[in-house]
């Protein structure tokens, strides 16, 4: 039994007429970063301000915040794509549900989108623990020295919570990336995507997978050392910085 | 809005989409939770070994799950598994590995990395003297990791490890990618065999895209086997 | 006049009363020292005043504003007094400088130059100016205690409250507190102090409130408070704290 290996396979032009091998996994790549990047800017804007409004006193609007993670993170990541992409549309009125099926990368704008929520409630659910694990003297303080509940948010609780929840962003930050080969299931041709597609027409099954591999681990060690960067940018004097954090399920 | 939807399929199929769907979905997640905390826990262990060779093996190994998509390591392990069995077996093709075996074992190895960061923290946490107490009664490294250690880092880690489960229990989804009958799978199956419902047009609409590898083709049953060609048309 | 008046304030968490019918008043220029057993509601008084802690029934008056009135502004109220928490509470993202800039700059709209030269004036009085540009967690606890004073003052504030400010500190630290506080009262700032310290309520006190279970048990000028004290929780509470 024998695999013939045959890592030249990346410089043949490929069946699609678009150039080589190489040059699809350029083009998965693309994807991938396009689909990641705009979903964690969604899903950094959403979750904070959902992480926020779950620690206002404002009770509706809490009850209102808890629900948004528990729906958004309790229900597989493949079944809101699959939600997004077959059911939405048929929700709206007939036009604007047949506009939206013929709009050209509708794959993509779903998966953002998609993407953007669910990870957005977990982004949520880190600066909530942030805020609420500093100290409640801290509110008070900012409250009894005048300052309005947003004042104290925006100076106060913030700039605190946020340097705190880091290293826990980092891991999402990675999962948005990881995450967005799900998108394949409803035809984005993402990385993973187009290493399949690679298989698919050459047969080099295992040399395709190994660079799409490679390609995402060295896309974690670019996430992972650009946040040790900024982690170090924003740390604060006198302070000890976050020590070994407590494992967090997740992926 | 919604007149399309026709909510009498879901009566119509409930039996199929629970006891099929819902079955496997079980049994997949409580195997592969028990393979991969046994799997995570030995890895856990390695990591935490002073010999160099075996941490540094371990968290190579954990570190690549970790950095890889889910999809692209069933992926991977659907292609794989045939050829490391035949080869294991001194077979001179790669052999057949069914759908579900080959899920299994992908989960498997996937959540161990994950269980294995979990363990490590619970092992971590329990003090060093538990340890030169065991050793002092003249257990061995085993006895001291079996009856002291582990029972404990397990037991202050098991609100966590009950999440990752809840995570494993989610992920089992996306064995959709490989086309065999899950929960999930076993409803846009339904949708295809109907043709009048939910996913109809969507599933047109679909279907000429390239790597929208599950819903194409027909309605195979279960598993389908591996190894041979390596292609889902 | 009285700066802080407080009429018959009861508050509950859920179904335990933690407040119980308190009344009592700070005039201008008195500093007042509340104490008791810990639990006995002292901590929740002092945090009634400025609104910190709602309550439920009676009312407090700042400077003739009812903390009570849901019309009342409580943000300005709150910018007129000053807060010294145990814990310091300073902010301990923003340099000893901006931390006392800060309700400044954002609540009295004072410019950041205008706001840095008065803390930095302040930082001289409590004795820190070198340590302006250090960040809170650079600092001995003492030393933070007296900056989250400087930052309380930075208000001008009308009245100062005072949280158990020596509980959190060191005993070697707790004097460079109590100096600038006595200093303070010198001054004629209205203070309403908290503390467990009675050689500070016996130096500096006008009158002292004892408090037990959520009630005002006595409300005493100082000298008769620790030369005859009324009740026999009072009794013990100072045989306790002062023999040993």
């Amino acid at each position: 039994m024998k695999y013939n290996w045959n890592w030249g396979i990346f410089w043949q032009l490929s069946p699609d007429g678009r150039g080589t091998y190489l040059d699809t996994l350029i083009a998965g790549l693309g994807w991938t970063l396009a689909t990641a990047l705009s979903a964690w800017v969604i899903a950094l804007i959403l979750g904070i301000i959902v992480g926020v409004v779950r620690t206002t006193p404002v009770r509706w609007l809490r009850l209102l915040g808890d629900a948004w993670v528990e729906v958004f993170r309790n229900v597989p990541l493949l079944v809101q794509m699959f939600l997004w992409f077959f059911v939405f549309p048929e929700l709206l009125p007939a036009s604007v549900g047949v506009w939206l099926k013929q709009l050209p990368r509708s794959a993509f704008y779903t998966a953002v989108l998609c993407l953007g929520l669910y990870t957005s409630a977990r982004v949520a659910e880190q600066t909530r623990a942030g805020i609420q694990s500093l100290a409640r003297g801290q509110r008070m303080a900012g409250i009894a020295l005048g300052l309005t509940l947003p004042q104290t948010y925006r100076f106060v609780l913030l700039p605190m919570a946020l340097r705190i929840v880091m290293p826990p962003l980092t891991s999402e930050f990675l999962n948005v990336i990881k995450n967005s080969a799900v998108a394949l299931t409803i035809g984005l041709v993402e990385l993973t995507a187009s290493a399949r597609s690679i298989q698919e027409f050459s047969f080099q099954v295992f040399e395709a997978f190994t660079a799409a591999t490679l390609i995402y681990m060295f896309l974690n060690l670019i996430v992972v050392a650009g946040m040790r960067w900024l982690e170090k940018r924003v740390a604060i004097p006198g302070l000890i910085g976050p020590g070994q954090a407590m494992p967090q399920a997740g992926h | 809005m919604l007149t399309g939807f026709d909510w009498d399929v879901i009566r119509r199929t409930a039996p199929y989409l629970f006891r099929e769907g819902m079955t496997f979905t079980l049994t997949l997640t409580a195997l592969a939770m028990t393979g991969g905390i046994v799997f995570g826990t030995l890895l856990a262990m390695m990591r935490l070994a002073s010999y160099r060779t075996l941490s540094t093996a371990a968290s190579g190994y954990v570190n690549v799950m970790r950095s890889t998509p889910l999809v692209l390591v069933i992926f991977w392990f659907y292609f794989l598994v045939p050829w490391i069995g035949g080869w294991l077996l001194g077979a001179t093709r790669p052999i057949q590995v069914g759908a579900f075996l080959s899920s299994l074992i992908t989960f498997m190895m996937f959540e161990a990395a994950y269980y294995c960061e979990i363990m490590r923290a619970g092992i971590q946490s329990i003090p060093r003297g538990q340890m030169w107490a065991g050793y002092a009664l003249g257990l061995s490294y085993w006895q001291t990791m079996g009856q002291i250690v582990l029972p404990q880092a397990f037991r202050n880690m098991l609100p966590v490890l009950l999440t990752q489960t809840i995570i494993l229990f989610q992920d089992t989804s996306l064995v959709y990618v490989l086309s065999i009958t899950d929960f999930l799978g076993a409803a846009s199956k339904i949708a295809q065999r109907d043709r009048g419902g939910l996913f109809r047009d969507q599933l047109r609409r679909v279907e000429p895209r390239e790597a929208a590898p599950a819903p194409a083709g027909g309605s195979e049953p279960v598993a389908r086997d591996s190894g041979r060609a390596p292609s889902w048309r | 006049m009285a700066m802080i008046e407080m009429k018959d304030v009861s508050k509950w968490y859920g179904p335990v009363q933690v407040l119980k019918d308190c009344s009592a008043a700070v005039n201008k220029g008195e500093v007042v020292v509340v104490c008791g057993p810990s639990g006995s509601g002292k901590s929740t008084l002092i945090k009634t005043v400025n609104g910190l802690e709602p309550f439920q029934r009676g009312d407090v008056l700042v400077n003739g504003i009812s903390v009570g009135d849901p019309k009342t502004n409580l943000t300005r109220l709150r910018a007129q007094i000053g807060m010294v928490f145990q814990h310091f509470e300073l902010f301990p993202h923003m340099s000893v400088v901006d931390n006392i800039s800060l309700g400044q700059v954002r609540v009295l709209g004072r410019s950041r130059d205008e706001a840095t030269a008065r803390s930095m004036k302040l930082l001289e009085r409590v004795g820190l100016t070198q340590h302006a540009a250090k960040y809170p967690g650079q600092l001995s606890g003492g030393q933070q205690q007296r900056v989250a004073i400087a930052r309380a003052l930075a208000m001008d504030p009308l009245a100062m409250l005072f949280d158990e400010p020596t509980s959190a500190l060191d005993p070697e630290m707790i004097n460079e507190v109590l100096d600038v506080m006595t200093e303070l009262a010198r001054e004629g700032m209205t203070m309403m102090v908290v503390t467990h310290e009675m050689g500070f309520a016996s130096r500096v006190a006008h009158r002292v409130i004892f408090m037990d279970q959520g009630q005002i048990v006595e409300d005493d000028k100082k000298e008769d408070f620790f030369r005859t004290p009324r009740s026999e929780r009072a009794q013990q509470f100072l045989s306790k704290i002062l023999h040993h």
